[in-house]
């Protein structure tokens, strides 16, 4: 097993809601990164749980942007620490609201301009900061605050539409597995160019269920076949050992949809679109996997 | 340059003393724990050091380590007024 460094660079205690996946999230890709990296923060609920002015948890420079302009910004930083002959790692943690819907042409840029950034994308599939408003990342049937009768579409494919820009290194992670996550960042800041990591972050409150559930929840997502662990390294795919495991015997779904109060109620009709588009995309990734398309 | 920039120094407890928002408070029994170290790695906020003492300064209460000990050794305990 790799060895974590014992190192905190988030300080005890962010203003997160108690059992965030996000603040754990963090904890790791801070510790994966070292001193030697700055933060860009677009309006997220990581902008405001960072402490009171003068005051921060955060223990490496963190630089906080408007919504749409976290990529560009970190663009132009990263051309800086460049012409500068700095190695500083630049590191975007954005929330799904920041990253598929206000931020996306800025993510596309920087990405077509071969930035030499990461971009993480911590994703609880609704705006969290502002009270769960429906975002793009939401997926069919969650109720949420602007969706009391479940979200009528489907869920927006960031990690296709992230893959047409053909970046060195792309993968998927969850909060769950937090080894995993680790491994992928220090793979991820090896590589030059642009990285995108899309990390599944369970959020107690806005998918309604316990906040000890946070870790179980996520397993669950990966167990069940809703989340898809894999890496995408110069074009080639690999499908990491939790969700390579579920793609043979996967947990029924009902498994991780049961305990949270967002898909109360849900239709027969939106499960089998959530189930099918999950298969759907599992059975694309490992024939991308085996190399036949 | 101006020599008042809005800039936040890092510092421990830059949000207060979180622990008052905790309703449930865990306790870790010594006999049953062995040490696995998954609570500590699964803390959001780190409250948990590696002797597996908790922080009750800060420690929220979510009761994830309770969850995820695979011993059982965390218990969750109602906090008295």
């Amino acid at each position: 097993m790799t060895e974590i460094p014992k190192e905190e660079y988030l300080f005890k205690c962010t203003s997160a809601c108690a059992g965030c996946s996000s603040s754990l999230v963090l904890r790791y890709v801070l510790k994966a990164a070292g001193p030697d990296t700055v933060l860009v923060m677009p309006a997220c609920c990581t902008s405001v749980i960072q402490g009171i002015y003068p005051n921060t948890a955060m223990n490496v420079p963190v630089y906080n942007v408007a919504f749409a302009a976290a990529a560009a910004c970190a663009s132009g930083m990263s051309a800086a620490f460049r012409a500068a002959k700095k190695s500083t790692n630049v590191i975007v943690y954005a929330g799904d609201g920041g990253t598929v819907d206000i931020g996306i042409q800025a993510l596309s840029g920087a990405f077509e301009r071969r930035t030499d950034f990461l971009y993480i994308c911590y994703d609880n599939e609704a705006y969290g900061n502002t009270g769960m408003q429906r975002s793009g990342a939401t997926p069919t049937g969650a109720r949420t605050t602007t969706t009391p009768g479940g979200k009528p579409d489907t869920k927006k494919d960031i990690d296709r539409i992230v893959e047409a820009h053909d970046p060195p290194y792309m993968a998927t992670a969850c909060s769950a597995y937090p080894h995993d996550l680790f491994k992928k960042v220090t793979k991820a800041l090896s590589i030059r160019g642009p990285k995108f990591i899309h990390v599944l972050a369970p959020c107690p409150p806005g998918w309604r269920y316990p906040t000890e559930q946070t870790v179980e929840m996520g397993k669950l997502a990966v167990k069940t076949g809703m989340w898809v662990l894999f890496e995408r390294e110069y074009g080639k795919v690999t499908i990491n050992g939790p969700s390579r495991a579920a793609m043979i015997k996967p947990l029924p779904v009902e498994e991780y949809l049961g305990p949270q109060g967002r898909f109360k109620g849900i239709s027969r009709e939106a499960v089998d679109a959530l189930v099918s588009l999950a298969r759907r995309n599992a059975k694309r990734l490992s024939l991308e996997e085996e190399g036949v398309c | 340059m101006r020599q008042r920039l809005a800039v936040s120094k890092p510092m421990v407890g830059a949000c207060g003393e979180t622990g008052s928002w905790r309703v449930f408070r865990p306790v870790v029994d010594r006999e049953k724990c062995n040490q696995c170290g998954l609570c500590e790695m699964y803390c959001p906020d780190q409250a948990i050091n590696e002797e597996f003492e908790v922080d009750l300064g800060f420690c929220k209460g979510c009761g994830i380590c309770a969850n995820e000990c695979p011993k059982k050794a965390i218990a969750m305990v109602r906090e008295e007024k």
